[in-house]
């Protein structure tokens, strides 16, 4: 019996009404979020004795390099969680995850690239860290291609659940060998960042970015998902009175 | 089909763990030694695609022995790619893949051994021919060993990793292109080792270090890649 709880979970109407009534908070709590963590980095927190003023693109750039592996992790949980115990909506969930993930990966890359044109002077470094978000990018980009190929969804779900468990098993060892495969060829790179200390002035509207990323994210996944659900259940009875 | 992959299915039961790998092997490397034609293009694709990289850059072989390793292993990597249409094509088009999914013997352990003799037919003559192609980059001779351990040993994780691309691709029409987007970027920590290898053999420094790390991918891959093999292909045959 306390187990009806977690069985509710698996059931499209119930994560369809649960995700329309959850949205907002995390939408709102998100939206205030961002808004005071841009305020406060871009604003209040002061020059750093380096860098200057170019450190702030850090507000947007560690966010979303950080999210850009939560959301690879989330999409590898829920496929996963999709294949053994073969729940739909958790298929709905990993599929919702991959254009978010992408599209973070993304902003981390760009974010990146124009950071290096101020410290290094040139838009592309072979960077570890870049260079690994650059391969995850490939990776998000190959779970999205093999779910576009195969047009039955049960089919295309359980296949790229595989792919992104794969996936997941190989994030460490790409990060690893990027890692020491840079080590190996280059001198250490020029930005660093380890500061004994970063003021509060700094940190807490950082954290506050990090946290403002991830309720975005689960905002937008909430979104996603009821989509996806509408689409797969299109033909289902409660969609119509859902809907009307 | 052949004879011996329907004595795998009609002697169900009797047949035994080892049995069944040494079928699979034996069957595999006959019906591909008949179609050498096929056999060959990996390798010929790999020695045009070493002959690009002179023309591209420059005849001096002072200046390709320095990109050697990565030409060499960027060839090993798109002709492994190339050769992995082959791994399941044929098999699922006449039906035997569907057969070994019906026949009860574990399909994990059967894919295995198609793996294996995919690797034998593809990654030992690519392991052989490497230094050849190295020898027109301007390698010297002593590193022929470092290369060709690290090239066989490289695409032991190649052809696991391909194993998985292949399978999850099966049911979709021309694949090529995709095959490559899902495989390439698990693919990388095997050409950054292999190639930091073979710059160390061609230098005339020890090479264990990255050999180890490249043993380390294939046994991670023999653990566990046969096994997403197996389930991808149950999945685009239900």
């Amino acid at each position: 019996m306390a187990w009806t709880w977690f069985h509710r979970l698996g059931s499209p109407p119930y994560i369809y009404g649960l995700a329309m009534r959850l949205t907002p908070w995390f939408a709102w709590t998100a939206g205030l979020l961002i808004v005071g963590g841009t305020f406060g980095g871009l604003v209040l927190a002061p020059p750093d004795y380096q860098q200057g003023d170019d450190y702030r693109i850090i507000y947007v750039h560690a966010p979303s390099a950080w999210m850009s592996l939560m959301v690879y992790s989330t999409m590898a949980v829920s496929a996963a969680v999709g294949l053994i115990w073969r729940i739909k909506v958790a298929h709905a969930a990993a599929a919702s995850c991959a254009p978010v993930g992408a599209s973070f990966t993304f902003v981390a890359l760009v974010t990146g690239s124009l950071w290096g044109q101020r410290m290094w002077g040139t838009y592309w470094e072979w960077d570890p860290r870049l260079t690994f978000e650059l391969i995850l990018l490939f990776q998000y980009l190959g779970y999205m291609g093999l779910r576009s190929a195969i047009e039955d969804t049960q089919r295309a779900d359980r296949a790229s659940a595989v792919l992104a468990v794969v996936g997941i098993v190989n994030v460490p060892i790409i990060h690893y060998s990027v890692l020491w495969w840079n080590s190996l060829h280059q001198a250490p790179s020029v930005m660093q960042l380890a500061k004994p200390t970063i003021p509060p002035s700094m940190l807490v509207p950082l954290l506050m970015m990090f946290l403002g990323f991830t309720l975005l994210f689960v905002a937008l996944l909430l979104v996603r998902v009821r989509a996806e659900i509408l689409n797969r259940e299109r033909s289902a009875s409660w969609i119509r009175e859902a809907v009307t | 089909m052949s004879s011996s992959a329907l004595e795998v299915s009609t002697r169900r039961g009797a047949t035994s763990f080892f049995e069944v790998a040494r079928l699979m092997l034996a069957r595999d490397i006959r019906l591909a030694l008949r179609k050498r034609g096929q056999l060959v293009q990996p390798l010929a694709f790999f020695a045009i695609v070493t002959t690009l990289f002179p023309l591209g850059i420059s005849p001096e072989l002072s200046r390709l022995r320095e990109v050697a390793p990565g030409v060499l292993w960027v060839a090993a990597l798109l002709s492994s790619l190339l050769a992995l249409e082959f791994l399941f094509r044929d098999d699922a088009q006449d039906g035997t893949l569907e057969q070994h999914v019906l026949s009860g013997q574990s399909l994990t352990w059967m894919l295995f051994a198609k793996t294996a003799a995919h690797w034998v037919l593809t990654g030992v003559p690519l392991a052989l021919m490497a230094p050849l192609a190295g020898m027109s980059l301007g390698v010297p001779a002593s590193s022929i060993g470092g290369i060709i351990l690290s090239v066989a040993l490289g695409t032991v994780a190649l052809s696991l990793i391909g194993s998985v691309g292949a399978a999850l691709t099966l049911g979709v029409k021309r694949n090529g292109a995709l095959l490559s987007l899902l495989t390439l970027p698990l693919s990388m920590p095997v050409l950054i080792f292999g190639a930091r290898a073979t710059e160390l053999a061609i230098k005339g420094e020890g090479f264990a270090a990255p050999l180890y790390l490249l043993g380390a991918i294939a046994v991670l891959g023999i653990t566990l890649a046969p096994l997403a093999t197996a389930m991808a292909v149950r999945i685009n045959m239900e």
